[in-house]
């Protein structure tokens, strides 16, 4: 295996508890640049607790997660340069204007020239208008543009999505997914949890259902959304 | 490993059994402090609780503290939460002795200074690691999630541990009316013998009251921990 | 190392920037020391005690109540929108993350104390004079030492629910020592002692700085890494 074959996330073993319940036992994840993960599963599944530990803000109690090659622990900062995250949260300060946000973000990510970055991340989405503007003053769909702005900005090679089109308008949730469509190439990786199986179904190269924390199905994506509906819900109920 | 709440009762067990076992030492041991120990010249009868305050003061300073600190500093490596529980009961019990020692200092105290607090060294010292102890099982209290109940635990029971020479360090500003140390000297114990055979099995009796408070501790919280675990499942 | 300190400062400043914007703890501080400075004055009896016997007590209790009240703004402001996390993400160290947060929690509690000093001096008719460059110089470093305590518990308490009242439960055993050798310094200076009479004092100060500021910066990582 070449390094260009190389997986860009090895996760082995993950496990995870918070107190009694048991999120995450033993998961294992290999994804190659290019694919798209869509994970699936009911609430409590531990999917935001998956997609946590890919982005090194959760540490495990046992097994690894490498992303493009580095493992993700507390000694090697450098390993989450190749991760982004787009959560429900926007990451932002409040106080800050949207400029100011992006910023400090290219500051932290070492990017040359934070300004003209921050600027351009912005116009991207749209919202080089509003670059003075503080997160309060958008609307819902701004806001995650603006959260979609940081996330890229250091145009990361791993983009994690937790559930993004929760509260999006369908005008909204189509730019989302243009915009994903738009990301996505041969050397990057996207992981989107998700409880709706259509929204992303597209863009998606592969999918996979946590069930009480383990895979309960994984596989490349199905040509057919709905025998796959069909079998999810099997999963769900069983 | 089934989560069987049954498993911590002979933990328990053992726990009860030493605690009482200690208890009847401390019965012992007073009645040698009344019977067997000569009166001391100067402080008269009011010495005699000498025998349960110095004992608890050092097995509270020396050991149960101590072991929490390393207990902490293990855990932060290892994350057993076995350590975890051991920390938290060894910082239990050790305020229970610090309360002790704070209690029956004044008891001795008035009758012989006058008073019944003074800010000597170390009652001061004392003092402060209870409300450190307190602050510790108050953090505890605060924080239902295990994992970061035990991180926080560690880190304030590594910061507490570094903390105590400091403070010890601050507190002998103040020269006390403590009496001055008669058995922990370069020279030999100035004591008579029956008051230093007493004082020798004091500290053998209220360390195995810690292991048995320890222990007993220990088993409830494992119970309670296993009792959650199995409801979970 | 130069990458190190461009992230410590990058964060340092944003947290400064933050808060002239809201100056919600500054203000809360610096009233705060005022007023206790001002139930000082009423609950003494001047002809009973002198105010330069008293004067050191004062000083230190304000500073550290009006310190601990500045600290808590700390990690509240990374909490609006999971902000933190946003810190968290990216590729800087924990230690690093720990002194842009000291530094800029250390410039806010040398702010509330640099307006403290000038009003403790009007309401109690110190002349300070001579003792000031070594006063000056014993906040800096008492100030230094505890705001690195109180960096690590105002990470660890903001998760709680009590939050306001748990950081000066867990924080004030880690004040006392500085606090005394503070006073300790202070009184020999405030009766005209000259700088070399307080070494000693200064020295066990800048011991617990070294001390803390090195154990926080390792211990930082285990309260923030879930």
């Amino acid at each position: 295996m070449t390094s260009a074959d190389a997986p860009l996330v090895e996760a082995r073993g993950l496990t995870r508890s918070y107190g009694a319940v048991r999120a995450l036992r033993g998961v294992d994840l290999t994804l190659a640049a290019g694919e798209v993960l869509l994970v699936l599963g009911p609430n409590g599944a531990g999917k935001s607790t998956l997609l946590r530990s890919l982005a090194g803000l959760l540490r495990p109690q046992a097994g690894t997660v490498r992303v493009a090659g580095r493992e993700l622990n507390r000694d090697n900062p450098d390993a989450r340069r190749a991760i982004g995250l787009l959560s429900h949260q926007s990451l932002l300060y409040d106080e800050l204007t949207l400029l100011e946000n992006l910023m400090l973000a290219a500051r932290l990510y070492d990017i040359a020239d934070p300004r003209r970055v921050a600027e351009a991340a912005l116009e991207a989405q749209g919202l080089l208008d509003r670059k003075e503007s503080r997160p309060r003053q958008l609307s819902r769909g701004m806001l995650q543009r603006a959260a979609i702005a940081r996330a890229l900005l250091h145009e990361p090679r791993l983009l994690l999505l937790d559930e993004p089109f929760t509260g999006l308008d369908a005008v909204a949730a189509d730019r989302l997914r243009q915009l994903l469509a738009l990301h996505h190439s041969p050397d990057r990786a996207m992981v989107l949890v998700t409880h709706q199986a259509g929204e992303a179904w597209d863009i998606a190269t592969r999918i996979g259902v946590l069930v009480g924390g383990r895979w309960a199905y994984q596989a490349e994506r199905p040509a057919e959304l709905a025998p796959f509906h069909l079998r999810y819900q099997e999963l769900l109920h069983a | 490993m089934t989560a069987d709440p049954s498993r911590a009762n002979p933990v328990i067990t053992r726990g009860m059994v030493l605690t009482v076992l200690a208890l009847a030492g401390v019965a012992a041991v007073m009645m040698l402090a009344v019977r067997y120990t000569p009166i001391e010249v100067n402080q008269g009868l009011a010495q005699k609780i000498f025998y349960i305050h110095v004992p608890s003061a050092v097995v509270a300073i020396w050991l149960a503290v101590p072991m929490t600190g390393l207990a902490s500093i293990l855990y932060l490596w290892l994350h057993d939460p076995r350590l975890d529980r051991f920390a938290a009961a060894s910082a239990e019990v050790a305020s229970v002795f610090c309360l002790v020692v704070l209690t029956t200092g004044p008891i001795w105290g008035k009758p012989i200074w006058g008073t019944w607090w003074t800010w000597d060294g170390r009652l001061t010292l004392t003092l402060f690691l209870f409300f450190l102890l307190l602050g510790y099982q108050t953090l505890r209290a605060a924080i239902r999630e295990p994992l970061e109940r035990g991180r926080f635990s560690a880190v304030l029971g590594i910061m507490g541990l570094v903390l105590i020479p400091f403070i010890h360090l601050s507190v002998y500003l103040w020269r006390g009316l403590h009496p001055k140390p008669v058995v922990l000297k370069p020279s030999e114990p100035s004591l008579p013998p029956e008051m230093l055979h007493t004082l020798l099995i004091g500290f053998a009796v209220f360390t195995v009251l810690y292991i048995g408070f320890v222990t007993l501790r220990y088993g409830i919280q494992l119970a309670q921990d296993l009792r959650e675990a199995a409801d979970a499942a | 190392m130069r990458r190190a300190l461009r992230h410590a400062l990058a964060i340092a400043g944003k947290d400064l920037r933050l808060e002239l914007r809201s100056r919600t703890s500054l203000l809360s501080a610096t009233v705060f020391a005022a007023l206790v400075l001002i139930v000082f004055n009423f609950a003494r009896d001047p002809t009973a005690v002198a105010t330069i016997d008293l004067a050191p007590s004062v000083l230190w209790v304000t500073v550290s109540f009006a310190s601990v009240v500045a600290m808590n703004r700390a990690f509240t402001v990374e909490r609006e929108n999971a902000a933190f996390d946003g810190l968290l993400l990216a590729p800087v160290s924990r230690e690093v993350l720990y002194v842009g947060k000291y530094l800029a929690n250390l410039a806010f509690v040398l702010v509330v104390e640099a307006i403290t000093l000038p009003l403790f001096v009007l309401f109690f008719n110190v002349d300070l004079g001579h003792a000031l460059p070594g006063l000056l110089l014993t906040l800096l470093l008492a100030t230094a030492g505890f705001v690195a305590v109180g960096t690590v518990f105002s990470a660890m308490v903001v998760r709680t629910r009590f939050a306001e009242l748990m950081l000066p439960i867990l924080l004030l055993p880690f004040m006392v020592p500085p606090l005394i050798y503070a006073v300790k310094t202070t009184v020999p200076l405030f009766a005209g002692r000259p700088l070399s009479d307080v070494v000693e004092g200064l020295r066990f100060l800048a011991l617990y700085d070294v001390a803390f500021i090195t154990l926080s910066v390792l211990l930082f990582s285990a309260v923030v890494d879930e």
